[in-house]
């Protein structure tokens, strides 16, 4: 029953945006219909997930369609549904805020095509994640990624938006090569194509597999250094697009990692200890190059990368912990990556559709022209907060819970495991710990540079509050990170659902583990100290008697443009970590003459392994490759001697046989 | 939990901490060879702003207001955390070490906002700094306290400091002076202290904490000013508990000894205070990173 | 009978050099549409006497081979204005001692593969592996389209000496395939060798080098 009611949840948002088609161009009733769509399929999500009886470890569903010999399978169990909630539910909200921000009549070109590809995004990734035959598997997965392709290619009037696009379809085609071989190869350790665990497997094909896998997946996940489609492709999509893509997207490749982990036998210790370290890498590397960006969506961007490489410190928590044989820091590691996984999708998806309401407000996304918007936009300026807030990992909201169980899983593995691995441990929590104050830093940038202060530019200053619908969509992904910081009792069930499926053996409770309800009564005590604060000062004498222009030590005549920008802010962190960011700086030279005229001074970030690693070896690739080009001469008798050649080959070698 | 303790608790965070920064004061005073201001006159500088009026910027907005509500806020519930004068503080978990550092983060995120609000450029260099500083002092609060943690085996602050300290000093000597280097650091850095920050100084260029607070006037800064004296007094606390292993003796006797050995390390504070030079900025990310690896030293010598 | 055959291929590997040392292009089609009358002889000897089909099917291979593909290829010459210069890449010395090299190979080659009695004394394999072999070379070595057609038919000369091998086993399988396979070849080169005389104002292959980037 659940699991065919998740499949009729991925059919309904893969066609989601099919009415669309049919339904006059301009009407709203086109954007409307795919939001009621995709709503239903959240809808139909959540029945399934609530049918899925605790007892029952997995739901299976045989289609009646036989591919190379196998009945294609869909299933349903702990795993599966704690992922396909937070696919269909993101992509539900954003198409709710898309029918206001992405309407039919103001984008006629694309809009249809958008809708259609959108659904399907939804569509193949929720196929991916109740698939439990290999090729249903990959057909979801291609479906999901060149959908988000013609999605990201929205705008594709724009040259910037293009390169994205086939950065973007490259990287996913070197995935998608990479899990191919991956699902050989479990074909040949289990002789089928079903997705089934496989404990008896030999260490060496293990490696193998897993090693396979991860960097498919890791490449669709993002995390450092196979992160170079990201930045781009997410400041170039339309707004919603870029919030599935970083809510649900990414996701998919931790989805993944987790079941083929989860399929083989408990892995060696150093396979744990690499995926922590990428974790680790991805976290503060992610983070140092969001506080170099000045434009709001890149910027988010590179969290992305951050948090997906938390995620990635929990898994790899968790390996350590299953390889080691500490059930509490494998449950530990793996409930915090994968409440992690909810929390980003929550709080990065209200991020980027707050970032989408202020670019389409103010006309830019550029940080150093905006400014002041919390006078103008107060609403989204709030949810906003509530989402930098969040993603700062900070009390009381969601991502304070999940990284408090990352360093939990830690913490523990850090007391029971001496030597190298305690060691390694440690510098875990190091790491975290960096990452929490440096992203801190950075969504203080982010929201003062944006909301605060006065206006940069005329465009900021004229900039209204969004329509409705954006704001409600806004809110209600507000309330669910306010919902679970406050009280994560009601991520539990799920969460040990989850963990589960992915190790039947683990026994422990999370509720023993876990202080949520020490963290519940600190949340609470903090949001009613607050809540009295505000309301004895709206009450009493805190009116101000008095609204002056800011003081600012008596100075006179402060213009807007000098306010801190957001690039001095981050000037400081961005100078502490020049040796990993290699920032550029264009600084005019002013000359000896004792009045210098106009100058102008850029500061640059691009991406490593983008801008200086990958692109500069396709182009010395291509450069080398023209060495190589007498073999293709233009003439016809030369491809007829290559011809002649290879007969003459066949001949000889077919020799051998006839005589 | 015992009640009449935890009320005793909340009332002590509540109402020591000027006397806390009386004290600091007096003492750069005397070794300045001043007499120096009454050890009381952090009271009554805060009577005398919260008598005052209210006066707000035009360009600011709700975020102003936050931000001394929000120090308060985050500074008084830390608080519960970390064992004053009892055996366990009144909120007590595996795990809340981490709590204790967020939730200082919490109030600097938001008062770095407050200083954003205002649109100045001053109050956005001291946001600046104040980022910076504190993104490098993160880590060396938590390796500091991994070194307790890996010797008493405990996640919670009252497990790690809250009976037998003497313990620590008898077993691991090294490992816990390091810490305690590092956690001093640390509490310098994060209270604006010299090395890092003079708090006495009138140029804006040379401020970070001052200069975050320079629109802030009146109830407000009064606030602000209340928060950072809780936010000091929170962390000597815990550093104080590790130092001195209270007697085992009765209540009263322990909270009568906790509070001394606070203001005693007011005292080293001042003269710490008195006897450095602020660092240039430049030095004092090396500083915080030199704390950090002091820690991580002393976890290296535990685990080998 | 068979001394009559391997009279014939021994012509037809004569005519093979001739296309290979000569620098006129009509002596070229005129050596293409020998080989094809002298085909379709040796067709009719060794089946001239099972029948009126066979009979008839020997006449029409004379007439399309050797009459009528070679007019069309003689209008299309004189049609096109096309100067009457072979123009190889290669000397006309090399071709010639590249045809020799390729007919030595050819003997060489079929004396190693298992045939029947009755095959091995005939040149028929021979034969057809070294026309095959000339009209790759006249392919590879020269420039214009017009004599590049005429490789290429050549080629299926070649082709068609091996077909005569098996007319037993598969009697309509052969014809049908190798009147097909001139057909089509003859119309589609008419049509590329149109085309490429109105894209470009020359069938001058040296031009195609255009489609490089």
């Amino acid at each position: 029953m659940s699991a065919a009611l998740a499949l009729v949840a991925v059919v309904l948002a893969a066609v989601s945006g099919l009415p669309g088609l049919v339904l006059p161009r301009d009407h709203v009733a086109a954007d409307r219909s795919a939001a009621l769509l995709l709503a239903l399929a959240a809808l139909c999500a959540v029945a399934a997930t609530v049918s899925l009886v605790p007892s029952v470890p997995e739901q299976t569903l045989a289609l009646p369609w036989l591919v190379l010999g196998e009945r294609v399978e869909v299933g349903l169990d702990g795993l599966s549904a704690f992922f396909l909630l937070p696919t269909l539910g993101i992509s539900s909200v954003a198409s709710l805020y898309a029918v206001a921000y992405w309407p039919a009549h103001a984008h006629p070109r694309s809009a249809r095509r958008l809708r259609l590809a959108f659904g399907l995004i939804a569509g193949g990734a929720g196929l991916v994640v109740i698939s439990r035959h290999a090729l249903a598997f990959l057909a979801g997965w291609e479906v999901m990624a060149l959908a988000a392709f013609f999605s990201i290619t929205a705008e594709d009037e724009r040259e910037g938006v293009r390169r994205a696009g086939f950065i973007y379809l490259a990287c996913t085609r070197a995935s998608t090569l990479a899990l191919i071989g991956a699902f050989a190869l479990l074909h040949a350790a289990s002789n089928g194509f079903a997705l089934k665990a496989l404990p008896g497997l030999d260490p060496f094909a293990c490696r193998a597999l897993f090693g396979l896998a991860l960097v498919g997946f890791v490449l669709k996940a993002g995390a450092m250094p196979l992160h170079l489609w990201l930045p781009g492709a997410h400041a170039m999509a339309p707004t919603h697009v870029s919030a599935v893509l970083s809510g649900m997207l990414l996701k998919i490749g931790i989805y993944g990692i987790v079941r083929f982990a989860s399929l083989l036998p408990p892995l060696a210790v150093s396979d744990g200890v690499f995926v922590l370290v990428l974790g680790m890498a991805s976290a503060v590397l992610g983070v140092a190059f969001a506080l170099g960006q000045h434009e709001l969506k890149r910027l988010l961007a590179y969290h992305s990368i951050e948090n997906i490489g938390i995620i990635l410190m929990g898994v790899g928590v968790a390996l350590l912990g299953r390889s080691l044989g500490h059930p509490e820091v494998e449950l530990l590691g793996l409930a915090g990556a994968l409440l992690h996984v909810w929390n980003h999708a929550l709080f990065k998806a209200l991020l980027f559709l707050g970032a989408g309401s202020v670019v389409r407000q103010s006309g830019s996304g550029e940080l150093d022209r905006l400014g002041g918007l919390a006078r103008r936009l107060p609403r989204t300026a709030l949810c906003f907060g509530i989402g930098a807030v969040a993603i700062c990992g900070l009390p009381p909201l969601n991502g304070f819970v999940s990284e408090l169980l990352v360093y939990l899983g830690l913490l523990r593995a850090a007391l029971l495991s001496g030597g190298a691995l305690g060691l390694l441990a440690v510098s875990g929590v190091a790491a975290l710990a960096l990452v929490g104050g440096l992203a801190a830093a950075c969504f203080v940038k982010a929201f003062g540079v944006v909301f605060l202060g006065e206006p940069r530019t005329a465009a900021a200053a004229a900039a209204h509050e969004a329509p409705q619908g954006m704001l409600v969509a806004m809110a209600a992904l507000a309330l669910a990170c306010v919902a679970i910081g406050v009280a994560p009792q009601l991520a539990v069930p799920c969460l040990e659902a989850a963990a589960r499926s992915f190790d039947p053996a683990l026994g422990a409770r999370l509720g023993d583990l876990a202080p949520f309800g020490s963290i519940s009564l600190a949340a609470l005590a903090l949001l009613a100290s607050l809540a009295g604060m505000a309301a004895w000062v709206l009450r009493r004498r805190l009116r101000p008697t008095l609204r002056v222009a800011t003081w600012d030590c008596g100075y006179a005549a402060p213009s807007p443009r000098m306010q801190y920008t957001s690039s001095s802010f981050a000037a400081g962190l961005v100078g502490l970590f020049h040796w990993a960011l290699w920032p550029q700086l264009d600084a005019p030279r002013l000359g000896r003459r004792p009045f210098p005229g106009t100058a102008r001074l850029h500061t640059e970030l691009p991406d490593p392994v983008l801008d200086r690693l990958t692109l500069p070896a396709a182009r010395w690739l291509a450069h080398a490759s023209t060495w190589f080009r007498w073999v293709q001469r233009g003439r016809v008798h030369s491809y007829v001697l290559y011809i002649l050649v290879a007969i003459v080959l066949g001949f000889l070698a077919a020799r051998g046989d006839l005589g | 939990m015992n009640w009449l303790e935890a009320l005793v608790h909340l009332a002590v965070v509540l109402l020591v901490p000027p006397l806390l920064l009386g004290v600091i004061q007096r003492t750069k005073a005397r070794v300045a060879g001043r007499r120096g201001a009454p050890l009381l006159q952090p009271y009554y500088d805060l009577v005398k702003l919260l008598r005052k009026d209210v006066v707000l910027s035009r360009t600011t907005t709700w975020v102003f207001v936050a931000g001394p509500a929000v120090a308060v806020a985050t500074a008084v519930l830390a608080s519960l955390l970390v064992p004053f004068g009892e055996r366990v503080a009144p909120l007590s978990f595996a795990g809340d070490i981490v709590l204790f550092a967020y939730l200082f983060g919490l109030g600097r995120f938001f008062t770095i906002a407050a200083a954003l609000d205002t649109g100045s450029s001053f109050e956005g260099m001291g946001g600046a700094r104040e980022a910076t500083f504190s993104a490098l002092a993160e880590p060396a609060l938590f390796l500091a306290l991994l070194v307790l943690v890996s010797l008493r085996g405990s996640l919670s602050l009252s497990g790690l400091v809250g009976e037998d300290t003497h313990i620590l000093w008898v077993t691991a000597v090294a490992p816990v002076a390091l810490a305690c280097l590092s956690l001093f650091v640390v509490l310098l850095a994060e209270n604006s202290r010299i090395p890092f920050d003079d708090p006495a100084t009138h140029l804006e260029l040379t401020m970070i904490h001052e200069v975050m607070v320079l629109d802030h006037s009146g109830p407000l800064l009064g606030a602000a000013l209340w928060g950072a004296a809780q936010k000091l007094f929170v962390q000597s606390a815990l550093l104080v508990r590790i130092l001195v292993p209270l007697p085992d003796g009765p209540a009263p006797l322990r909270w009568v000894c906790f509070l001394a050995a606070v203001l005693a390390l007011g005292v080293v504070i001042g003269i710490v205070e008195s006897t450095m030079a602020r660092l240039r900025l430049r030095q004092v990310p090396m500083l915080l990173v030199a704390a950090s690896l002091l820690s991580a030293f002393g976890i290296v010598l535990l685990v080998r | 009978m068979s001394e009559l055959l391997n009279l014939l291929l021994v012509i037809v590997l004569l005519f093979n050099f001739l296309m290979l040392g000569t620098s006129r292009v009509r002596a070229v089609i005129d050596a293409a549409a020998a080989q094809g009358i002298l085909l379709g002889l040796a067709y009719l000897t060794m089946h001239g006497a099972s029948g009126v089909r066979a009979l008839a099917l020997g006449v029409a291979m004379i007439a399309i081979k050797g009459v009528i593909i070679p007019r069309i290829l003689r209008s299309a010459l004189r049609s096109q204005g096309i100067r009457r210069e072979v123009e190889p890449f290669v000397s006309f010395t090399t071709s010639l001692l590249l045809g020799a090299l390729a007919t030595g190979l050819s003997v060489i080659f079929a004396r190693t593969l298992p045939l029947t009695a009755a095959d091995a004394n005939v040149l028929l394999i021979p034969a057809s592996l070294a026309t095959q072999l000339t009209g790759f070379i006249v392919l590879t070595t020269r420039r214009k389209a017009l004599t590049q057609v005429v490789g290429y038919l050549t080629l299926e000369n070649g082709i068609f000496i091996f077909g005569l091998t098996l007319v037993e086993a598969m009697p309509f399988l052969v014809e049908a395939g190798v009147l097909l396979d001139v057909l089509v070849g003859v119309f589609v080169m008419g049509i590329v060798v149109d085309h490429i005389s109105r894209e470009f104002s020359t069938i001058d292959g040296e031009e195609l080098t255009e489609l490089r980037e």
